[in-house]
């Protein structure tokens, strides 16, 4: 059984179709990509996986559970887990509290008014842990909103992997970054492979080739291909259409 | 800049200075008043207003939701706790009771409309709720009194186990009020720095990462307005004793942006206790300005055009600014204590 599923998804804002038909199947641990030209519904679909959309039409399961048309928080909490493309944080605050609002346990204290957030180690340190694998410890007690572009995104990563995840949904994560943050990202999600399943939709066609198992095509709402890294670079049709600049 | 969600020093512990400078002025301030000038009695309203005020600032300041018609719980809180005196029988308990309750219950109600809402929709809609408030409490005569209020309200005896105490002068309702709005305030201060409130201010910074982060917005958001109605009715149900009658007047639409100008004025968008401040400033320059003029709300609006202008934090950002300049750097409260550091 895969661990997540999508099923003939479908999507109208109106009389727009923007989904048609998507499907998507993703195994334990594997890394699968999305790409697609600008406005092919690539985060629409993404808005609809992890719930901010109910779709019209389809079946979502993860772990053999249907989730389609639950609330966004009903989904964070069985353990799926998005980043943005618009960076997306909590700008008040410092950059530990970002990741400690995500965790489970943080949650879980719910109303307890006896706990204090800061003074409490074991968050602190599961926060820092986290932290620490996007390369941020020692920014933690700074506000958020102080950070380099490239670190906000790498805080946005950490923000979705401080769930405790067991499949990420990562939107864009190279965009607008350099070339060398865009290696350094590349190298974190090799890192984050071994632990996590992945999901990315991605512009950057050497970083999604170089990283992903398998790769969706998504063009008019549609999946038009569907293969290994390889075999689309072998598919002349997809080269065409989609991947213009590899081909 | 400042702002709420600067990690509170000392990780919420409840003796900070600011916290005992606030209980040691309120418990004794029926000894000084008057030899400043004042009287006894403006004790008991900034006390009340303190109460109402710091519940509504959760809502305002820490979860921005921005109700505009917040006074409709304090009123409902004050008829509740006049019916009851009139209706069920003379007791404090049994008032305040009813003040929280029926508040608590009219702020469930009304949040299960809005709390689905924010920005600007919210605000027109928590303006069209007050405004139903008030417009029952006008025109419900046999119930409310119409527009002239429920009058003759008692103040009830306090009455603790085999302790019998008369609230009948301003002096002992000022202790008494004193002391519920001391355990609030505490109350309040552990809430904020609870994992509750710093989610309220998560819902703040970004609802829709909170959403995806696996909080139940929508639940907390009516958690948090009820919340605020409760302690709105409480200072309600106190409000009518200090009056000794609950009328329409609070619920219209300026007294609830009046206390909206008083949050801001203080800086409640920055601090625990702008709230404090706001309501201070309001009710000293009522005394003051007052005192010489008889259109002092003019010169108060203008003092807030003023300050919105030039330190939209208010008074507390204000302090803070001062503070940082004479190089008693406030910022140090940002930074955690040096063990949570070395984590």
């Amino acid at each position: 059984m895969p661990l997540f599923e999508a099923r003939n998804i479908q999507k109208r804002f109106g009389a727009r179709v923007v989904l048609e038909n998507v499907s998507l199947t993703v195994e334990e641990g594997a890394v699968h990509g999305i790409m697609g030209p600008n406005g092919a519904g690539k985060t629409t679909c993404f808005n609809v996986l992890t719930g901010h959309y109910a779709p019209d039409g389809g079946t979502i399961r993860f772990e053999g559970q249907d989730i389609a048309g639950l609330k966004p928080h009903r989904i964070a909490r069985l353990g799926i887990s998005r980043s943005f493309q618009i960076m997306n944080l909590f700008d008040d605050t410092v950059v530990i509290e970002n990741v400690m609002l995500a965790l489970p346990e943080f949650r879980a204290m719910g109303f307890n008014p006896s706990r204090s957030v800061f003074t409490d180690r074991a968050l602190t340190d599961a926060a820092l842990e986290i932290l620490a694998q996007v390369d941020l410890a020692d920014r933690a007690w700074e506000k958020a909103v102080s950070l380099s572009y490239g670190q906000r995104r790498a805080l946005e990563i950490a923000v979705a992997l401080a769930a405790r995840p067991k499949i990420v949904f990562l939107d864009e994560p190279t965009s607008g970054l350099g070339a060398g943050a865009t290696r350094a990202l590349a190298q974190l999600v090799q890192r984050l492979r071994k632990s996590y399943t992945i999901v990315m939709i991605e512009h950057d066609m050497r970083f999604l080739f170089e990283l992903a198992d398998r790769i969706s095509v998504i063009h008019w709402g549609q999946v038009i291909a569907e293969d290994t890294p390889a075999e689309l670079m072998a598919n002349k049709w997809v080269a065409r259409s989609a991947l213009g600049e590899l081909a | 800049m400042i702002s709420l969600s600067d990690i509170p020093a000392r990780g919420g512990s409840p003796f900070t200075p600011a916290m005992l400078v606030f209980l040691l002025a309120l418990a004794t301030a029926p000894l000084w008043l008057e030899a400043v000038g004042l009287y006894s009695y403006l004790g008991i309203e900034i006390t009340i207003w303190i109460l109402y005020a710091a519940g509504f600032n959760l809502l305002f300041g820490y979860a921005g939701l921005h109700s505009f018609g917040h006074g409709a719980y304090l009123g409902v809180g004050a008829y509740a706790f006049g019916l009851f005196q009139h209706h069920v029988g003379v007791s404090l308990w049994g008032g305040l009771l009813t003040a929280v309750l029926a508040a608590t219950v009219a702020g469930a109600v009304v949040a299960l409309f809005v709390a689905h809402r924010r920005g600007i929709y919210f605000a027109l809609l928590t303006i069209a709720f007050g405004q139903v408030f008030w417009f029952c409490a006008i025109k419900l005569r046999w119930l409310t009194g119409g527009e002239d209020g429920l009058l003759g309200i008692p103040r009830p005896d306090l009455v603790l186990g085999p302790l019998r105490m008369s609230l009948k002068d301003n002096t002992s309702l000022h202790w008494f009020s004193a002391v519920i709005l001391g355990l609030v305030m505490l109350g309040l201060w552990r809430l904020v720095n609870a994992p509750f409130g710093r989610v309220l201010q998560a819902i703040r910074q970004n609802e829709m990462r909170a959403r995806f982060a696996g909080y139940d917005v929508w639940r907390i958001k009516w958690l948090v307005f009820t919340l605020s109605a409760s302690v709105a009715g409480l200072a309600g149900g106190l409000f009518a004793m200090a009056q000794e009658s609950a009328y329409p007047d609070v619920m219209s639409l300026h007294q609830s942006g009046l206390i909206v100008m008083m949050i801001l004025v203080g800086g409640g968008l920055v601090s625990f206790w702008g709230p404090v401040l706001g309501v201070l400033i309001y009710f000293i320059a009522r005394d003051i300005i007052g005192g010489i003029t008889e259109t002092w709300l003019l010169w108060f609006g203008l003092m807030f055009v003023v300050m919105v202008m030039v330190r939209p934090e208010g008074a507390a950002g204000l302090i803070h600014v001062l503070r940082s300049r004479l190089g008693r750097s406030p910022t140090r409260k940002q930074a955690p204590a040096p063990a949570e550091r070395s984590a």
